[in-house]
């Protein structure tokens, strides 16, 4: 490395810096307008959307509990729109819930092992099958969980139920179909687990090599100098990891759609058929017959599931936000 | 408490390259010895061969013995978690664990393994790593704030204290003033003279006055050019190195520091 770069010449105070001036401010400012463009394009979008869904939605909003149950088929008598909605979104949540808890820890051990312990050519292979696995449309995975993983299944959800039955969520009867929130959380957890270990694994390499060694130099083992360096580190990143599936478990529409038998029930017997639903599912199962104002209760339950995860992104963000004072670059 | 460590006929590889070449030397319990040389030339390599912490760099292994007490570190039956349990590091820049408080820091160490400690135990151990690395007086009223919101040489003596909570033979010190200012130097620089009475320290230092100033025996590395590996080229009391060394390329190094230093840094860029 012998080039020798002289630096800039200094510009003399007082005096305009001429050269290169017109040109740079062509680049400059087109740069600047298709940046701005694109951050007030997003805002637009969303503004769109957030728009129509309450327009749309506001003649559901607006009507009486007699008008609505006239109009949308399965609406029970005398229910506000709000206790109409509520079963829909405690199964959203339930289902969404489930598939973090299963995915969460699976995700991490993945992506502790390829970023500390696989050899380097085997955690390169498994990096790309973990993104693989977002690249599978939910159609298969739909396919998939009714074939495959129902069956296959069933035992597991019996030997639940007969060893933990006294648990709320194992409570009996198991559905024999195996068309239950429990075979769809699974689902679920596979399909927001490529994000998880995405996003853990960069945390997790980001661990500033000063700390795995100054662990290793106090005689940890590898695991002592993941606990030690590298998880309380990482732990913020992962949580908001797992915001970010938790968000794409909160929308998923298909694989829901095509495994779960549904209901509208507050209800935790996740080994049962019938008895919860989600919004998404709900609105894409519903929405070909639907016409006039149960069309507008649809998007009402669109609103819902909207606002629900924009709160979930934010909080995401907020958390992301938070880490800064952690980071540990100091 | 401290120990003696003999290498022997010691080649250091990262993968095909050889780094350091042949190096034997004899490193006296409770005393100071200073690694000099021009950047590159293999004595923070070789530094951490005597705690096997080399070897965390994939690709990394050594040929030849090191031996603590007559014990080969390199032998089939040796962990090298024990090796590093007994063989304490202090790095370059000052790495306390920046989600731990102080009180964490310094009990990291002990904690591993699942050693038990019980809660007085703790707190006098705490006391007497802080007091042993001059920091107890400036923290004893903040143990629960975080490490890492101390100034840099504060930092360092409390990576210090942290080493010296698990009870080390050796202590190796990988340049650990470069990042810190001419008082934190000092405040280490004292720190040492005084645990020499109890430990083996091993220190890299590019600052050749403080070499001078703290250590009882230097040894000097060099590297012929680029690309070849680092050597020991001679070791001795301080004092003699200084002053009298045997050496031709000895007496070039430290007699004009800043002229050598800066080409050999030079080219060890270009590698």
């Amino acid at each position: 490395m012998t080039t020798t770069v002289s630096p800039p010449p200094e510009r003399a105070p007082g005096r305009p810096r001429r050269r290169g001036r017109t040109t740079d401010r062509g680049f400059n400012r087109a740069f600047r307008w298709i940046a701005v463009g694109a951050g007030v394009l997003i805002l637009a979008v969303l503004a769109a959307v957030a728009v129509f869904l309450l327009q749309q939605a506001w003649p559901a909003l607006t009507a009486g509990s007699d008008e609505l149950a006239a109009s949308v088929p399965r609406y029970p008598d005398d229910t506000s729109l709000l206790e109409y909605v509520g079963p829909l979104v405690f199964g959203t949540l339930l289902a969404a819930a489930l598939a973090l808890a299963l995915a969460t820890p699976v995700a991490m051990g993945i992506a502790l092992f390829i970023s500390h312990y696989a050899p380097p050519r085997l955690s390169q292979v498994l990096g790309y099958l973990v993104d693989l696995l977002a690249a599978v449309p939910s159609v298969i995975y739909g396919l998939w969980g009714i074939f495959v993983l129902g069956p296959a299944a069933l035992p597991v959800w019996e030997w639940l139920n007969s060893w933990f039955g006294w648990f709320p969520l194992f409570a009996g009867p198991v559905s024999p179909t195996s068309r239950v929130l429990a075979t769809v959380a699974v689902v679920l957890a596979v399909m927001i687990l490529p994000i998880i270990t995405a996003v853990a694994r960069e945390v997790f390499l980001q661990t500033p090599k000063l700390h795995e060694e100054a662990a290793l130099a106090l005689g940890a083992t590898r695991w002592e100098m993941v606990r030690t360096a590298v998880l309380p580190f990482g732990r913020s990143g992962v949580i908001s990891a797992a915001m970010l599936g938790l968000g794409r478990a909160l929308g998923e529409t298909m694989a829901v759609l095509m495994i779960l038998s549904p209901g509208f029930l507050y209800s935790f017997k996740i080994l049962d058929s019938s008895q919860q639903q989600t919004i998404a599912a709900y609105i894409a199962l519903d929405f070909p017959e639907a016409s006039g104002l149960a069309v507008n209760t649809l998007i009402a339950t669109g609103l819902v599931l909207f606002v629900i995860t924009l709160a979930v992104n934010m909080g995401a963000r907020a958390i992301v936000a938070r880490r800064k004072e952690f980071s540990g670059a100091n | 408490m401290a120990q003696r460590i003999d290498v022997k006929d010691l080649n250091i590889y990262y993968g095909d390259f050889l780094a350091v070449q042949d190096v034997s030397m004899t490193i006296d319990p409770q005393s100071v010895t200073a690694f000099i040389g021009p950047s590159g030339c293999g004595k923070s390599t070789f530094l951490r061969t005597l705690n096997r912490m080399h070897e965390v760099i994939p690709g990394a292994r050594v040929e030849g013995t090191v031996e603590m007490e007559g014990v080969d570190l390199y032998g089939d039956d040796i962990d090298p978690v024990a090796v590093r349990r007994n063989v304490g590091m202090v790095f370059q820049r000052p790495n306390p664990f920046p989600t731990m408080s102080i009180r964490d820091n310094v009990l990291a160490g002990v904690r591993l393994n699942n050693r038990r400690i019980s809660k007085s135990a703790a707190e006098e151990l705490v006391e007497a790593s802080l007091r042993g690395a001059n920091l107890w007086n400036e923290v004893k009223d903040r143990l629960d704030r975080p490490g890492s919101g101390l100034s840099g040489g504060q930092q360092q003596r409390l990576c210090i204290a942290r080493a010296i909570a698990v009870k080390p033979q050796v202590l190796l010190m990988d340049e650990p003033c470069s990042a810190l200012d001419p008082i934190s130097t000092l405040a280490i620089e004292d720190l040492i003279g005084e645990l020499k009475q109890d430990y083996t320290i091993v220190i890299v230092t590019h600052n050749m006055q403080q070499a001078a100033r703290v250590s009882d025996r230097t040894a000097f590395f060099n590297i012929a050019g680029t690309g070849k590996p680092g050597r020991l080229i001679e070791m001795n009391e301080t004092s003699t190195i200084f002053s009298t060394p045997a050496e031709q390329a000895t007496e070039d190094y430290v007699s004009a520091p800043f002229l050598v230093r800066a080409s050999q840094d030079v080219a060890a860029v270009g590698t």
